[in-house]
């Protein structure tokens, strides 16, 4: 299992279109990825889900990355939580 | 008439016939069923229907509001994929063997309700989203086929509200503006009217709804969120013309953005604009303006009910540099007497105000006053491209003493180790006769003259601005004026100054030409004649 936290910095917070990108993006691996703030989760592929979450600029996301691909999963899905939020 | 106050969302002004958006009607009926294999693979069917039809629908985006606007029907079409929205569908029409119509209306009341409960307005917002793709679905699945817009004029169409689908659905040829009931400033609607450029007013309210039938005639003010139904013949011309500048604006400034303000021969001319208050630092940004070629900084002593503080000055002079950005920021000094009078300065009652006791005269017989104000700018002077500029010289002398001033203030903060800029440009105001008939004299000691002609043609043609009986006798291009206006030009040049115009006769584009054949570097103006000046000196050649 591997984990990694990010603070949101896009103003909006994980708004409509990134949390289409990342929900598009997790769908290519075969691990399990979760975000979780403040003991609310969701699973990275569930775009409703993640917007549900209401994450806004300046929360903390913790990413949990679980499976056969779970090295290059979570750099990517780290990279990406970089280039996009 | 009747008014209607609403929320502008796109600015510009529309007058013509309404049309009523008529919403196909999505009620949907719980049917009881036992094939529900059936009703999951109708839904599935109509899901893939949907997701090609926003294709189209994003394609269309794509051409017509760019690609970061578009992007949200690529998101309904995620959304309709979701695993949780799919879930739940397929659960409902398992567990309460229903019709998938059903399944998808109460799936799309659940997760909408989920995003309006939320407590920040964007994603509250997002429940239209999920009421869009529901009933693309739920109409997909009961045969309606989509309502075209059947028109061949331009009208005003007015919904209860908008979905993102239903407004980049509509042919954009034949519509004139949008009007809603409800809504929100954060929804794609309103993003979408903004990028189709389409005039929109949202919010209106139901009683606008309910008084509204297709062709009545209509004013919808996008600048100020006004609807006007059944418009008097007087609002119409109002709103024409106000219909017809904002045009010409909108084209001037996509024709000129960020295009230098070179003559047909290529010389370069600085367009600037005049404010009175930190709060018209927008009019000059959104008009293009090169830089501020007078900030009057009157509006600090009018607005307050004491001299103001040098704090006070230093914030919003710091204001006014930083959002310039580096661009040229000319600040005059206290122009206060004859028109413009404040009580705490207590000026004693004059027979003659305007030859009287104003501007540099207070400022060198009440040098506390003046130094406050210098300390502030020097201090400011660090957040920008500043220059200062003295009012109303008439003599070498007075300038002497300003300039001394000037350097005993620097001195000042030098010792106190507070931080200035050595680039403040220093200037006078050429507005007294006298001044301009000694610019030789005056130009070797500053960076720059700014003509001021409203005040130099009073004083040349010893005619009172304030009084309307002499009018006739006011003739702004009158050979003195210009002589005197050639004259400084002549000298400052000599010297290596620059010079300007700041008075109303900058924006005169009569007389563009023969100012830049002067020699004038700058026409400083007020922002709504920005565009109007830079467009005057491009089509002008020198040579």
């Amino acid at each position: 299992m591997k984990t990694f936290s990010y603070t949101i910095k896009d103003e909006i917070g994980i708004h409509a279109r990134p949390a289409g990108l990342l929900a598009k993006a997790a769908k290519e691996f075969e691990s399990t990825i979760t975000l979780e703030k403040d003991g609310k989760t969701a699973a990275a592929t569930k775009l409703m889900a993640i917007m549900g979450m209401g994450v806004k600029c300046g929360d903390t996301v913790n990413v949990t990355v679980e499976g056969a691909d779970e090295e290059k999963a979570a750099a990517d899905m780290e990279a990406f939580f970089q280039a996009n939020l | 008439m009747i008014k209607y106050q609403g929320k502008g969302v796109y600015g510009a002004v529309a007058i013509g016939k309404i049309s009523l958006f008529k919403k196909q009607d999505t009620a949907v009926k719980r049917i009881h069923t036992t094939d529900t294999d059936k009703e999951k693979q109708r839904f599935e069917q109509a899901k893939a229907m949907a997701i090609q039809q926003l294709d189209e629908i994003y394609e269309k985006a794509l051409k017509e509001v760019g690609e970061a606007n578009a992007a949200i029907f690529e998101i309904h079409q995620m959304m309709l994929e979701d695993e949780d929205y799919n879930d739940s569908i397929n659960n409902i029409i398992e567990s309460q063997n229903v019709n998938a119509d059903y399944a998808v209306a109460v799936t799309a009341d659940n997760f909408a309700d989920m995003f309006s409960a939320m407590d920040d307005a964007y994603m509250k917002a997002r429940a239209a989203d999920v009421r869009d793709i529901s009933n693309r679905l739920i109409n997909i699945l009961s045969g309606n086929t989509a309502v075209s817009h059947h028109s061949d004029e331009k009208l005003i169409v007015c919904a209860s509200d908008l979905a993102p689908s239903e407004t980049v659905s509509l042919d954009k040829e034949k519509v004139l503006a949008f009007v809603t009931a409800h809504g929100s400033s954060n929804s794609h609607t309103a993003i979408l009217a903004r990028n189709m450029n389409i005039p929109a007013v949202i919010g209106v309210g139901d009683d606008f709804l309910e008084a509204v039938r297709d062709g009545d005639e209509a004013v919808v003010d996008g600048f100020t969120g006004e609807v006007l139904l059944h418009p008097d013949d007087e609002s119409v011309q109002t709103y024409r013309r106000k219909q017809a500048e904002d045009e010409e604006k909108k084209r001037l400034l996509l024709e000129l953005k960020g295009k230098e303000n070179i003559t047909k021969d290529g010389r370069k001319i600085n367009v600037y604009a005049n404010i009175g208050s930190v709060d018209n630092i927008g009019a000059v940004l959104l008009n293009d303006a090169g830089g501020i070629g007078l900030f009057r900084s009157e509006f600090l002593y009018l607005e307050n009910s004491d001299y103001p503080t040098e704090e006070q000055q230093f914030g919003a002079y710091k204001k006014v540099l930083e959002s310039m950005a580096g661009k040229k920021v000319i600040i005059r000094t206290l122009d206060i007497g004859a028109d413009k009078q404040v009580d705490y300065f207590k000026l004693k009652k004059e027979e003659n105000p305007a030859l009287g006791y104003r501007a540099i005269r207070i400022c060198l017989t009440r040098p506390e006053i003046f130094k406050t104000q210098l300390r502030a700018l020097y201090r400011a002077s660090v957040f920008g491209n500043l220059g200062i500029m003295f009012p109303m010289i008439t003599s070498v002398s007075e300038l002497e003493q300003i300039l001394a001033m000037c350097t005993e203030i620097k001195e000042e903060l030098k010792s106190q180790n507070v931080e200035f800029s050595e680039n403040v440009e220093l200037g006078i105001m050429i507005e007294t006769p006298a001044a301009a008939i000694i610019s030789d004299k005056l130009a070797p000691m500053v960076d720059f003259f700014s003509v001021g002609t409203n005040d130099l043609t009073q004083y040349t043609l010893a005619c009172d601005r304030q009084n309307p009986d002499i009018e006739e006798f006011v003739d702004t291009h009158h050979e003195a004026i210009m002589r005197l206006i050639e004259m400084s030009a002549v000298n400052a040049h000599k010297c290596g100054a620059w010079i300007g115009i700041c008075g109303e006769l900058a924006a005169d584009t009569t007389l563009t030409e023969t100012f830049l054949r002067m020699g004038i570097d700058e026409l400083s103006v007020s922002p709504t004649f920005v565009l109007k000046v830079r467009d005057a000196v491009r089509k002008i050649d020198l040579s």
